[in-house]
This record gives structure tokens, C-alpha cells and sequence, in this order.
């Protein structure tokens, strides 16, 4: 019973993270018609940015702080990683889709192979606190500490995201967008500078969810192909989730999560199967696309 | 009179196809002007041309303004309001949601929209989705008139709604052309009869008849430009 029990925070941890890669996703695409593959990169990013700050400030400031300030910096990264791209890129190619396709995945090959050029191919280590390492004890379970940090910091962007959403004109204007886009210009708003916001809220969210990523699940190492191995299960959890759906992409990630994490532990432990955590998601996306094509929270048009 | 609205040649193409070869028509300040026309003659996209929500070649001078090429958004905040023919309200969103997406400054007049509405006051917090027609159909408007509004491009507002709430409605847009220019398009005879006091006729993306609303006392030219018989 406890092994499941610490599966299951581990499979919770896990669907956090999945959900700050693919919130993001999620809203660009269902506000914008985008399928924006260098959202991967925007995770790689924030990670190389997280650990560059680690590295310079460990020293310094101690390992906690830095930690902190290594966070900020992937939320950072991400955003302004996402904004450039945005501005520059993709702006001139609004209403051309297969262009938009075609650029954002040759600025992810581009920018991953320039940070191998840069700070070579092999993984590098992220200095951080003892603590985070470490377990905390809840009764006879031993429960990882970053685990708890990946699932604190998914609770909040959910949040942060929900209040913004919901109670400030630009969410509602966000959520009206993914509703009838058109429909939002002809009440005089520029759309534009929303399709910006939401690239940057994607591309912050992305950020962390690539720090975190390697915290929690590898070994606090950062590698160039990091964000490209998530961005597929990030696109996973949006279909199923439902595009342009926050709370179907909160939800869908915790299922998928779950279901790796569980079915790794169960099943893969035998000989032949070790694969089965990847697998069971994918097969969880045929059911969902057969059962609900537009996913679980989806009706976008 | 100053015209609020001039298009000069406005040609459009959707999808290959053809549909305003060269529209030209002026809409005079004040009132109601009504745009006519069998069902697939360029009605509809005359009106999201003028929006900037269709690419068009040609001349639009809206308001002063030379407009062509314009965004959307720009357009829109020179002081015009569009109601469009499927309404078009944000299902997911409540009503005062609705409503305060179409803000623009601080000059809301709430009270203006709530005394033609009240209803909408009440259902504040009911998804725009769970509305029935006719209260989608005032969200709409609504949302046109929240601010003070130079021009209104008003799309079929009777369309699929019952012969009363028709009526409610003309009433509606008789209030908003004391202080707006309203471009209608109507296929309501009645309603335009009531509303306008000038009528474009389009026919195969053409303006194929300019003129007063009398006109359409003229049985003969109703039933040569429109396909029906006048209405009573």
C-alpha cells in the first residue's frame, strides 16, 4: 500500500509538470490555431537559464537562494524565449500554418543545436540544496521534497492562471478569443497584443516546467533534447485534455502522469516491458480520441 | 448631410469566388439606412469588408477616414458597433463578461443597455451559451451599443426570431438611430419598412437600386429587385 501510495504522489508530481508544458500548448493553440513545436525549446531554455543561474550563484548566495533565483530565471527565459519568437517569427505568419509549423520546428533544431555548440551535448549537473534531494516523512511514506516542490508550484500556476482567466479583462479577453477570434476584434481589441500575452504565459510556463523537469525526474541534469521529449507528452495531454482547455490540461496531465508512473512501477518493472509507462499513454490518447475527438474538456470549433 | 460611410468599388473574393464586383454606395449621417438583397447576393460581406474582416480592394471612407486596410480593431474604435447575423456572443463567457469585453474607456452607459434590456441585468452571470435566442440576440445588441457608437452595422437582427420579439427588437434599433447611423440588413420587409428611411438594393454583388424607403411600396420593383411580393 505505500509503494502505491508514493507512486501515486510521484505520478501526481509528474502530471504538475506535464500540466506547466502543456497549459501553455493548450492556450496558443486553441487561441491562436498555432501548433507551436518550439514550445519544447522554450522548456530547454528555461532550464539552461535556471542552471546558468544556479551555477553563477550557488557560491555566492547558497544553494537556496539560488534555487530561487533559478526559478525565476526558467519562468524568465521561457517568456522571453517565447516573446522573440512571437514578435518575430510568427507574427509575419499569421494565417499561413504549415509556414508557422515549418519555423518553430527549424528554431528548435537551430536553437538546440547551437546550445550543444555551446555548452556541449552531454547533460550538465545543477547545483542544489541538500534539502531537495532529500525526503520528507508523512506517516510511514517517505515523500521526495522536489516532488512536493513540482506539485506546489503546478497547484499555484493553476491558480495564478485561473484568476487571471477568469477575473481580469485580458483573460476574458483570451478566453473569448479561443471562443471566436474574429468575433474579439470586432468589438475593437487588439487580438494581437493577446496572441503576444499568451505566447509569453506559455513560454514562462514552459520555462519552469523545464526546470523542474530536471529536478524532479533527471537528476537535477539539464541536456539540449530535454524540452523535445517532453513536448510530446505535453501535446498528448492538450488532445487529451481538450485544446485551449486550462483545467482539461490540468486534469488530462494528472491521468497521464498517473497512468506512466503506475503502469511503469506495476508493469514495467518486467522483463520485455520496461516501456509500457509511454506506451499506456499513448494508448489512453487512441481511447480518448475515439471516445471524445476533441478531448476531454474540448469544444473548440 | 455628410455621409458617415463611402464605399467606392469595393470588390471582394472568398474562395474564388467573386462576391461585391465593385460596390459603391453612400450612407448619409443619421437614421436608418437599409442594405437589401436576395439571400447570397454580398450583404453579409459588405459589412464584414467595411469591419476589415474580409480582404477587399476598392474605397472605404468611413467617418472621414480613408479605411482600407485597416485592422479590424482600429476600424471598430473610430465609433463603429456590429451586431453580426449569428449574434455571435461568447457562449463560454457570462453575460457580464459579455458585455465587458465590448467596453471601451469609460464610456460604458450601463444604464442606457440595462433600461432597453433589464433582462440582461438579472441573467449578469448566466452563460451567454445558455441563452435563448431572442436574449442572445439583446446580448448582441447590447454589446453594439454599450458605447457611444458613430455607426452600427446591424446584420439580420430578426432573423429566426418570433413575429413579437421582431417587433421588440425594431424598437430597439428605432432608439439606437436617434443618436447612431445605422447601416441594417434586413430581409424583414416589415422591419425595414418600419426602420429605414433610405434602401440599397444589391443583386450578383452589385448595387443595382439606391433610393427612399418608399420605394418599397412599389410592388413591381420589390418583386424585380427582391424575388418578393412587398409586404403589407
Amino acid at each position: 500500500m505505500s509503494a502505491f501510495l508514493v507512486i501515486t504522489f510521484s505520478g501526481l508530481a509528474l502530471g504538475a509538470i506535464y500540466f506547466l508544458a502543456a497549459s501553455g500548448l493548450s492556450l496558443i493553440y486553441g487561441l491562436m490555431d498555432i501548433l507551436n513545436f518550439a514550445h519544447g525549446l522554450f522548456m530547454t531554455l528555461g532550464a539552461y537559464a535556471g542552471y546558468e543561474v544556479a551555477v553563477h550563484l550557488t557560491s555566492s548566495l547558497g544553494a537556496p537562494a539560488s534555487l530561487t533565483l533559478a526559478i525565476l530565471a526558467s519562468i524568465l527565459g521561457g517568456a522571453i524565449a517565447a516573446g522573440i519568437t512571437e514578435v518575430f517569427l510568427i507574427r509575419p505568419l499569421y494565417g499561413r500554418p504549415v509556414s508557422q509549423i515549418l519555423v518553430t520546428i527549424g528554431l528548435d533544431l537551430a536553437v538546440v543545436g547551437l546550445l550543444m555548440g555551446g555548452f556541449g551535448s552531454s547533460s550538465l549537473q545543477i547545483p542544489v540544496p541538500t534539502w531537495l534531494l532529500l525526503a520528507t516523512h508523512v506517516g510511514s511514506l517517505n515523500l521526495p521534497n522536489a516532488s512536493f516542490l513540482a506539485l506546489g508550484a503546478g497547484v499555484i500556476v493553476l491558480l495564478v492562471l485561473e484568476w487571471f482567466l477568469r477575473r481580469t479583462r485580458y483573460g476574458i479577453i483570451i478566453r473569448a478569443g479561443v471562443e471566436n477570434r474574429e468575433m474579439v476584434s470586432a468589438l475593437g481589441i487588439d487580438v494581437g497584443r493577446a496572441f503576444t500575452l499568451v505566447f509569453v504565459i506559455g513560454g514562462a510556463m514552459a520555462g519552469l516546467a523545464g526546470l523542474l523537469y530536471s529536478l524532479v525526474f533527471s537528476g537535477d541534469l539539464v541536456s539540449p533534447a530535454q524540452g523535445d521529449s517532453l513536448l510530446i507528452f505535453a501535446f498528448i495531454v492538450v488532445v487529451i485534455g481538450g485544446l485551449g482547455s486550462i483545467r482539461g490540461s490540468a486534469v488530462a496531465a494528472l491521468i497521464v502522469g498517473l497512468l506512466q508512473d503506475y503502469t511503469s512501477f506495476y508493469i514495467g518493472g518486467h522483463q520485455g516491458w520496461a516501456e509500457i509507462g509511454n506506451l499506456s499513454v499513448v494508448l489512453l490518447l487512441a481511447v480518448v480520441l475515439e471516445w471524445r475527438p476533441r478531448g476531454l474538456f474540448g469544444s473548440v470549433a | 448631410m455628410s455621409n458617415a460611410l463611402e464605399l467606392r468599388d469595393l470588390h471582394v473574393s472568398i474562395a474564388g469566388s467573386h462576391v461585391l464586383q465593385g460596390v459603391s454606395f453612400d450612407v448619409p449621417e443619421g437614421g436608418v439606412t437599409a442594405l437589401l438583397g436576395r439571400n447570397g447576393v454580398g450583404k453579409t460581406t459588405t459589412l464584414r469588408a467595411i469591419l476589415g474582416l474580409v480582404p477587399s480592394t476598392g474605397g472605404i471612407q468611413l467617418l472621414g477616414h480613408d479605411i482600407a486596410g485597416w485592422s479590424t480593431h482600429l476600424i471598430v474604435r473610430l465609433g463603429v458597433g456590429y451586431v453580426p447575423e449569428n449574434r455571435d456572443v461568447f457562449s463560454k463567457l457570462t453575460v457580464d463578461e459579455n458585455l465587458r469585453l465590448a467596453e471601451a474607456g469609460t464610456e460604458a452607459r450601463y444604464d442606457d443597455v440595462y433600461s432597453l434590456f433589464p433582462e440582461l441585468k438579472e441573467r449578469g452571470k448566466q452563460l451567454a451559451g445558455t441563452l435563448s435566442g431572442g436574449q442572445q440576440q439583446m446580448l448582441s445588441i447590447a454589446r453594439a451599443m454599450l458605447n457611444k457608437r458613430a455607426l452600427l452595422l446591424v446584420d439580420e437582427p430578426s432573423k429566426g426570431l418570433a413575429p413579437r420579439i421582431v417587433s421588440e427588437f425594431a424598437a430597439v434599433i428605432e432608439t439606437a438611430a436617434k443618436q447612431s447611423t445605422v447601416l441594417l440588413v434586413e430581409q424583414n420587409l416589415r422591419v425595414v419598412k418600419r426602420l429605414a428611411q433610405r434602401i440599397i438594393v444589391l443583386d450578383h454583388g452589385e448595387v443595382v437600386h439606391t433610393g427612399d424607403a418608399d420605394d418599397l411600396n412599389d410592388d413591381l420593383l420589390v418583386r424585380r429587385l427582391l424575388g418578393v411580393a412587398g409586404a403589407a
